[in-house]
């Protein structure tokens, strides 16, 4: 073991600022949740009737989980974060093991380390523990600011311990995932999809009633059922599985070889297709992963407020946050909440085009545009060509967007008009969208350093919709949202003259970035 | 004949750092010019001006006659690139870059292809994820070579690869320049450089410190003699031109300056000659003339223990 705790050491002081970050965005996921309830809901009588209906929506409960005492705070945030909290954390447990143990033997850095004075297995064993310790640290955050919010001791440590054994599950999965392949992508698609295998085992459970919940590490962390009667030896499952999957890992290190996995690898093709011919097909091919996976997202995302349907008005409660953010009850309420409703995830489809309008400039940073533009190529049209798929994309993302809430809402209320309806709701937000990716086109053209910026607007964007009425923000800061300007469809009615105004703005900073971009250095 | 490149006291700052200091490079057609210098000298910054990924802060820059800032797309048609460090996208196979790179240019020759991808072992079929740092190169060197161009724009191309491979590259490289094309390579390799380069431009500092032939840039130093003579040598030292006499008996190690070799050989010949061995400067003399004195003085001496 010489060597592990030097290891150790090392690696936490370089994932401080992870784990850190991961800490802050769980443990606000769990405590937001009781922030919320509490402030929706004024009286025991509308928290009861919310519950009912949640606890009769089959979407709610295959996106969430089983719904237990859902009447309560304690109940709500079990049934709200449990799943999402312990996605994060396997995603943040995948991505410390990733980085220390395959990552590095494919740079080649390992075998620098491993020459040294320092046993076969330190590296991993400190890239493991470094995961637990972080499992440890997330967990322990989640519980103290339940217990400081005010929610009882028991469940909030059930949900702590549950969320700490569930992180250790996942980081020998990790670890195992990375004896087993021999790319540090492929090891987190692996470790990705016994994440994504374990959320869909306990959406099917949950819904059918039926065991599937049982074989699904997710469904053990819920199954504690923190809040409602909290019971401790499905945790067994978790430390079985972290213990397993932890032997399966060393007894695999131990019989291969430095740099190799034991899945082999899928050689590509030997010639580019046709569509690899121009740098439009180029930027289509780089892309299509991201559009696939966000169009899909969204999709799914719109289904879950879709299937919300009319019953808007018991979930939303009466408080005073749901006047201010969805305007007054009554028979426009279902509207109201749907211009909110497209309004949010037309925000989060925004995260598809600034990440595809900031895909230049990542490129460039990667030094992957030197060789490209030292053919043939002029540089706008290589950087048209990727505007060409951002906006491609974002239609695709936008219409998925649409089409998802329509479908959902469709499926519940059987309205079948309301996929046209939802979908051109959606469309009516486009201009904000193409603002924001065209921002990122505008850093990109003139200080290609703070490109990442945009995603600041993005932020600014959401925090005024969730907050400026709230809030109160000056009239001045909500205006500088560009959805501030865009008629909310279906509470008001299509305003073409904004429409234009904003599309042209976009078009206008656009055009200014792609002249940018022609005129200054590559890096 | 027109110069292929023709740069004129070119100046480019980043900041506050001056990366180009009134540098000056003339490449002519059909010739294979070496770009000497170490890390940070500018070389490679001279390169992405030449390629018009840098826009020149003042100075004539002329590529093929044209201006390489505004013409590039159309000057690039007739030359292939290869940058010091390759990187590849992670999920494009060797192969498809190749092709895209190829095509992109306007068009690859399937022949050379295919004869340069088995000629540098070179495996098409993983992705650019997988390649070591060498195989990156031979990828970029592959696309670059199996364009048909005029000229070829080279930077650090060997760094990754090994000995084999490099003189399979330098095979290439002597076909290239046999069918009429023109080389620049940039290196620090200096055995590289004095196999393959007609002409040498060695950078310092942003500025071309030494420019000519290999021949040319010789006169400028020392020619190392040992010879056994008849009788003990005298009166050598009082020449001009001699450096670092040491005579022991009938025997003396000396340098001298090119422009003296004659004269002092007139002296040697006049004593009486047993053997001689006379060794010409190296590129590495040259070079390190031009980076520390210090230190070639201490280099000659190693060299001195090493023989």
């Amino acid at each position: 073991m010489t060597g592990t705790a030097t290891f150790l050491r090392t690696f936490l002081r370089r994932d401080r600022w992870m784990i850190f970050w991961f800490l802050v965005g769980t443990t606000v996921l769990y405590w937001s949740q009781a922030v919320s309830v509490d402030g929706l809901y004024t009286t025991q009588a509308e928290f009861d009737k919310a519950a009912a209906t949640m606890r009769d929506n089959t979407a709610f409960i295959a996106m969430a989980g089983p719904p237990r005492a859902l009447n309560t705070t304690g109940g709500q945030v079990t049934w709200q974060a449990a799943a999402f909290g312990a996605i994060v954390v396997g995603l943040m447990v995948m991505f410390l093991i990733g980085r220390h143990t395959r990552a590095e033997e494919e740079s080649g850095r390992e075998e620098l380390l491993r020459a040294a004075v320092v046993a076969r297995t330190a590296p991993m064993t400190a890239a493991l523990l470094t995961a637990m310790i972080a499992s440890a640290i997330v967990g322990a955050g989640v519980t103290g600011s339940l217990i400081a919010y005010g929610l009882p001791a028991a469940g909030s440590i059930s949900l702590g311990v549950g969320l700490f054994l569930f992180g250790c599950a996942l980081a020998a999965v990790a670890l195992l995932a990375a004896q087993l392949t021999s790319s540090t992508r492929a090891t987190y698609g692996l470790t990705g999809a016994v994440i994504g295998v374990a959320y869909g085992l306990r959406a099917i459970g949950d819904v059918s009633g039926g065991g599937l919940s049982w074989v699904s590490p997710i469904g053990w962390y819920q199954s504690m059922h923190a809040f409602s009667g909290e019971r401790w030896w499905p945790a067994v499952f978790l430390v079985v599985m972290a213990g397993l999957s932890g032997v399966a890992a060393y007894a695999v290190f131990d019989r291969r070889d430095y740099g190799a996995g034991v899945l082999a690898t899928r050689p590509g093709p030997d010639r580019a297709p046709a569509s690899l011919r121009t740098s439009l097909g180029l930027a289509w091919r780089l892309q299509r992963p991201s559009i696939v996976g966000w169009t899909l997202g969204v999709f799914l995302g719109g289904i879950g407020y879709g299937s919300i349907g009319d019953d808007v008005n018991s979930v939303m409660g009466d408080s005073q946050y749901s006047h201010d953010i969805f305007g007054a009850a009554g028979p426009n309420l279902v509207d109201s909440f749907y211009a909110v409703a497209v309004l949010m995830l037309v925000l989060i489809a925004s995260g598809f085009t600034v990440s595809s309008a900031l895909r230049p400039r990542a490129e460039e940073d990667a030094g992957r545009v030197e060789s490209l533009l030292a053919t043939a190529l002029p540089r706008r049209r290589w950087f048209l060509d990727h505007l060409a798929v951002t906006l491609t994309g974002t239609l695709l993302v936008m219409l998925a967007a649409g089409l998802g809430i329509g479908v959902g809402y469709a499926l519940v209320t059987g309205d079948g008009g309301a996929v046209g309806r939802l979908t051109g709701a959606t469309f009516a937000q486009l201009p904000g969208v193409l603002v924001l990716g065209g921002l990122a086109r505008l850093l990109t053209g003139f200080v290609p350093r703070w490109a990442i910026a945009a995603w600041l607007a993005v932020a600014f964007c959401v925090v005024v919709l969730l907050f400026g009425e709230v809030l109160r923000f000056p009239q001045w800061v909500v205006n500088v949202s560009p959805f501030s300007h865009l008629a909310s469809v279906p509470a008001d009615t299509m305003a073409w003259g904004p429409f234009v105004a904003v599309a042209a703005l976009a078009v206008a900073i656009s055009t200014a970035g792609v002249i940018g971009f022609g005129r200054r250095d590559i890096r | 004949m027109d110069s292929v490149i023709d740069i004129q006291d070119l100046v480019k700052t980043f900041g506050t750092t001056r990366a180009l200091d009134g540098l000056d490079l003339q490449v002519t057609p059909g010739e294979v010019h070496g770009f000497l210098g170490p890390n940070g000298a500018g070389k490679s910054t001279t390169i992405r001006v030449l390629l018009g990924l840098l826009h020149a802060d003042s100075g004539a820059v002329r590529l093929f006659g044209g201006d390489p800032w505004k013409q590039a797309a159309e000057l690039h048609r007739r030359l292939a690139y290869v940058p010091g460090d390759v990187n590849l996208w992670p999920n494009l196979t060797g192969g498809e870059v190749i092709d895209l790179l190829g095509r992109l240019r306007g068009g690859i020759d399937e022949a050379r292809r295919a004869d340069l991808v088995e000629r540098f072992q070179l495996d098409t079929t993983k992705k650019g994820r997988a390649y070591s740092k060498g195989n990156r190169q031979k990828v970029a060197l592959v696309a670059a070579l199996c364009s048909d161009v005029e000229l070829l724009v080279l930077d650090e191309p060997t760094s990754g690869l090994d000995p084999i491979m490099e003189s399979v590259f330098q095979e290439c490289v002597d076909v290239f320049r046999d069918g009429g094309g023109t080389v620049l390579l940039s290196s620090h390799i200096l055995a590289e450089v004095e196999r393959l380069c007609d002409r040498v431009s060695i950078v310092r500092e942003g500025r071309v410190v030494e420019s000519g032939t290999l021949a040319q840039l010789r006169h400028l130093t020392r020619t190392s003699i040992h010879a056994e003579l008849a009788s003990p040598a005298t009166g050598l030292d009082g020449l001009p031109g001699i450096h670092g006499l040491v005579a022991e008996g009938t025997r003396v190690d000396f340098e001298v300056d090119t422009d003296s070799l004659s004269d002092v050989l007139a002296k040697l010949t006049s004593i009486g000659v047993l053997t001689l061995t006379s060794q010409p400067p190296t590129l590495e003399e040259l070079f390190l003339r031009h980076y520390g004195d210090e230190v070639v003085a201490e280099s000659a001496d190693v060299q001195e223990a090493a023989r």
